[in-house]
């Protein structure tokens, strides 16, 4: 069990930059969570952490040995791929104790770990299979079970569960939520999934283009993105975004979004928006907070009306798309409220979860 | 012939069944016709002559009567003459010299073929490795020139072998005086004519055994490597634990080939050699030829040729094992 | 959230070096390096060897200067061989086999792999394996019944099989047919059956799936059988040494082998220009399509 310490990690590829510049401190026990699209450097970054790349600049710490120069047999981690990399040649029994063997730990001892390994996977009556005979839910399992085995000080996955259809992610998703339960070791986890980063991470790392957009946890990621990729990256469906203008009239703030729509800025964000007035802007709002019209408007929130495009009923709610000045935007409606596509129907906006992103740094405000 | 098919296939069911039945008997007949080429080839020239040579086996020399396993009772009664006279006074004195001529070509075959495939298979892992561990760019040019032995045709290569081991021209001896080293007398003393022939075969077939292990080490996944790596393991490690294991099955069907081969070869020991001295490095092909078409004696060459056969089509049988067992695994 | 930071600052930390896994890696490149320009060197010195001995003339040979080097270097070996109508006769002999054989071995291969990949017929599968196994049968177990056989024809019907080059178009298919028909066999099986369907609607009879879908979609598969074909054609020695004796008869390595080396005197340099030239069409086809020849040599192994 260990911390793990990133400082100014940089990475080329014959001249082409893979991570520009990581810092990053992970506490121990933790289970922190890389996500970014393909090519963000995620992937990279966790083998840097595993030595099996090697950085170009910066300082990779574990526990608190400086482990740059130390080749990955030497740095106590475990690792499951993406495609498993079981060996097919050993059964079960001999996939989850190569490491220990090599190591020559006694014999009672590895038959300890792998048993114990194996009941807290389930995969006991698996033992003496070769890989071959296993479901792809059962050989990642049996990787998870020769990471446990080693009990190292960091955990590290690379996209475990891409290769898995989807009703099988979502149920090893829980149980390797449960294993860290029971393991409690440091974990660095990276996928390409944002629900799997929600729903599994103590904190998440988002990255893009090499670098860290941001690091907080799920529910800070969520509702305080701190850039217009965190925004647009996190959460399904995605924000909507929307070019605006911020204007003043008497007191008030407003958000123009086209000739018709304008929405007024809840009074609690007026101080921090009121410098901005007459820049060209980007209003954010998820589409769970674009919702039916009913009975009274809260505070905070505004109606409108909208021609609907598109109508999608998905069971438990009902997604509506509409235009608003040539950008089609995403809400969310209770099924019995929706009306059909064509038709004309009252929405209200709830702007205490709305964004606003500058236009050149992207930042949101 | 679409609208043939068309036309076929609105025909009622029992109708279809027998024109299917028509096409499906057509089709195998025009596959039996395509095959017929091979089917002659392998049986006038492969299959006929082998059960012949079985026949001639058996004949005597003038090939007028039938005497069964004689010949093989002439060639092993010198081979059992020799053990009896062997020991007493002279033992290892009589022993050498009254060992019987095809004693030491089953000998010498048998060692020939064991000694060289092993150091092929040797060279070919070891140079396997090599070529696979530098960049990717560079392992054409490297490949190319090391497989050079291999198409080059054995005849014309083992001319230039024979000029090495010259005895009065050597190349070999040329540098060997030059640094203090006795000259060797190569092809005129039995152990280094031995020597010199595995030496050659070596040369030859090295090349092909890494050309074969290069493409089952790169069929072995990455990523079981850096597993590896991270469990722990040297690079001794992932070549015993993980390279070997899973290149098992080449491995053993490339050598178990090679030795079929090697066992029956014939150019390199004819050409450089010509069995002497003295029979030392006769092997089945090469004595095989020297009594049969030389020495006129059909019958004989015939059976010393059939004694290959045993021991070819147990490699045979392991092969074709391992090759059904390949396409059966992951 | 930066729990660890702290500890960090306090301790001495070393810089770290850079590059020393990189170094590592190095270090097992220059051995690579190493050791394959070792064998590089033990692999290419025989026919290095031939290429400088056929420079030097038969004077400079016998002075028995330095083996390794030419000093007055000479192409008169090369021009000697070359007018001498004799050795021109092997070479054409040789030609001449080789690429009938080839283009039979070819045509009786291709259409036989053909009807063992697709169309199932009774005895197909016992076939191919047959066919494997006839590969493993070697040359030197056949020569002697076979040299029988053609002695036997010969009283019977006044033919005369033995002591003719083109006996050997004959003979060189045992060797080729085999492994060819193996080869397209697996080239031909990874053809998707869908290929055949689509060509059959199209209204393709089985002859013109073959020439027109089949062959040209496994046309390296041919080009690898057909570079292997030549190759076994062109380098066989016992064959030819056991059924041709007249000088006129014989192809490129007995030729070079039984008339260049006459008696006791060896002309060591003609032995290598010749030996040389001999092996110079294998190696020019390597040369120029090296991927073909080992797709060649791996197919049969690898496509199981």
């Amino acid at each position: 069990m260990a911390q793990v310490a990133l400082r100014n990690i940089v990475k080329t590829f014959d001249k082409t930059p893979a991570v520009q510049g990581i810092d990053l401190d992970i506490a121990d026990r933790e289970f922190i969570v890389l996500v970014g699209p393909s090519g963000c450097g995620k992937s990279t970054t966790l083998r840097m952490i595993a030595g099996l790349e090697e950085a170009t600049s910066g300082e990779i710490y574990i526990g608190d040995q400086l482990v740059n120069d130390v080749p990955p047999k030497d740095r106590d981690i475990a690792m499951v791929f993406q495609n498993y990399a079981l060996y097919p040649h050993m059964t079960v029994y001999e996939n989850m104790s190569f490491g220990l063997r090599l190591k020559k730990f006694p014999k009672s001892e590895i038959r300890d770990r792998v048993e114990n390994a194996a009941r807290i996977l389930d995969i006991t009556d698996l033992l003496q299979r070769r890989p071959r005979q296993l479901s792809g839910g059962q050989r990642q399992r049996v990787a998870m079970g020769r990471a446990i085995v080693r009990n190292p000080k960091v955990f590290l996955f690379d996209e475990p569960l891409s290769n898995l259809d989807a009703k099988l992610r979502v149920q090893m998703r829980t149980e390797i939520k449960k294993v860290h339960q029971k393991v409690t070791t440091t974990t660095v986890y990276v996928t390409h999934d944002q629900v799997e980063a929600m729903t599994l991470a103590d904190r998440v790392v988002v990255m893009n283009g090499g670098r860290i957009e941001q690091i907080g946890s799920p529910n800070e990621v969520y509702h305080h993105p701190a850039t217009r990729f965190v925004a647009g990256f996190i959460g399904s469906p995605a924000m909507n975004f929307l070019p605006c203008r911020l204007e003043e009239s008497d007191d008030q703030l407003v958000v123009r979004l086209s000739d018709t729509l304008s929405f007024p800025v809840p009074p609690s964000r007026v101080a921090r928006y009121r410098p901005r007035v007459g820049n060209e802007l980007i209003f954010g709002l998820r589409p769970e907070d674009i919702i039916e019209g009913r009975g009274e408007l809260a505070p905070g929130t505004a109606a409108f009306e909208v021609l609907l495009d598109v109508v999608e009923p998905m069971g438990m709610e009902t997604m509506v798309y509409f235009i608003v000045d040539g950008v089609e935007v995403c809400g969310r409606v209770n099924p019995a409220a929706a009306r059909n596509a064509g038709e004309t129907m009252r929405l209200v906006a709830d702007l205490n979860h709305m964004h606003l992103i500058d236009t050149r740094t992207d930042q949101v405000i | 012939m679409a609208e043939a098919v068309a036309r076929d296939v609105r025909v009622s069911p029992i109708g279809r069944r027998k024109t299917a039945r028509a096409l499906v008997r057509r089709k195998s007949l025009v596959a039996f016709a395509m095959a017929l080429p091979l089917i002659a080839v392998i049986a006038g020239l492969v299959v006929y002559p082998a059960a012949y040579a079985i026949h001639l086996a058996m004949l005597n020399k003038s090939m007028q009567h039938f005497v069964g396993l004689g010949n093989y009772q002439f060639l092993f009664r010198r081979f059992i003459e020799v053990s009896n006279l062997s020991w007493a006074t002279f033992w290892s004195w009589s022993f050498e010299v009254k060992l019987s001529t095809f004693a030491m070509v089953v000998e010498q075959s048998v060692l020939f073929a064991v000694s060289a495939v092993i150091f092929k298979a040797v060279i070919g892992f070891v140079l396997a490795h090599f070529v696979h561990n530098i960049p990717q760019k560079g392992q054409r040019k490297w490949r190319g020139m090391l497989l050079v032995p291999w198409v080059i045709p054995p005849a014309m290569s083992t001319l230039a072998w024979l000029w090495l081991f010259d005895p009065s021209y050597s190349a070999f001896n040329w540098i060997f005086t030059r640094i203090g080293l006795p000259a060797v007398p190569w092809l005129g003393n039995p152990y280094w004519a031995r020597f010199g022939v595995i030496l050659d075969n070596v040369w030859v077939g090295a090349p092909f055994f890494m050309i074969m292990y290069l493409a089952a080490l790169k069929s072995v996944p990455e990523q079981l490597h850096e597993a590896a790596a991270i469990d722990g393991a040297t690079w001794l490690q992932k070549i015993w634990y993980i390279n070997l294991p899973m290149m098992r099955n080449i491995i053993a069907i490339t050598a178990l080939f090679s030795l079929i081969v090697t066992f029956a070869n014939f150019d390199i020991v004819k050409i450089l050699t010509n069995g002497g001295p003295i029979d030392q490095t006769q092997v089945f092909a090469t004595w095989a030829f020297m009594k049969g078409i030389q020495g006129n004696d059909i019958p004989l060459g015939a059976s010393v040729s059939l004694f290959m056969f045993p021991i070819l089509a147990v490699a045979a049988i392991l092969i074709l094992r391992n090759v059904r067992k390949r396409t059966n695994e992951i | 959230m930066t729990v660890a930071t702290a500890q960090l600052e306090g301790e001495a930390r070393r810089p770290p070096r850079y590059g020393s896994m990189a170094r590592g890696r190095r270090r097992a490149l220059f051995w690579s390096y190493f050791f394959l320009a070792l064998f590089v060197i033990f692999f290419l010195m025989p026919p290095v060897y031939m290429f400088i001995t056929s420079l030097k003339s038969s004077g400079e040979i016998s002075a028995a200067t330095n083996p390794w080097w030419v000093f007055h270097p000479t192409l008169s070996n090369y021009t000697n061989l070359l007018t001498q109508k004799q050795f021109l006769i092997f070479y054409r002999n040789s030609a001449i086999v080789s690429v009938l054989v080839v283009s039979v071995t070819m045509v009786i291969s291709v259409l036989a792999a053909f009807s063992l990949a697709r169309m199932k017929f009774w005895g197909s599968a016992t076939l191919a394996t047959g066919v494997f196994l006839t590969y493993l049968v070697p040359d030197t177990l056949l020569f002697i019944p076979l040299f029988k056989i053609f002695a036997f024809i010969h009283d019977k019907t006044g033919i005369e099989l033995i002591n003719h080059w083109w006996v050997l178009i004959v003979l060189y298919p045992t060797l080729t047919v085999p492994f060819c028909t193996w080869i397209m066999i697996g080239y031909f099986a990874s053809i998707p059956k869908e290929l055949d369907e689509a060509a059959l609607i199209d209204g393709a009879g089985y002859m013109q799936m073959l020439l027109r879908v089949f062959i040209p979609v496994a046309l390296p598969g041919i080009i690898a059988a057909t570079i292997f074909a030549f190759t076994v054609s062109w380098a066989n020695f016992l064959y030819p040494l056991a059924f041709t004796t007249s000088a006129d008869q014989l192809v490129l390595p007995v030729g070079i082998v039984t008339t260049l080396i006459k008696g006791d005197v060896y002309n060591w340099g003609q032995i290598m220009t010749g030996a040389l030239l001999g092996a110079a069409p294998p190696l020019v086809i390597y040369a120029f399509l090296m991927d073909y020849y080992i797709a060649g040599l791996t197919a049969g192994a690898t496509k199981g």
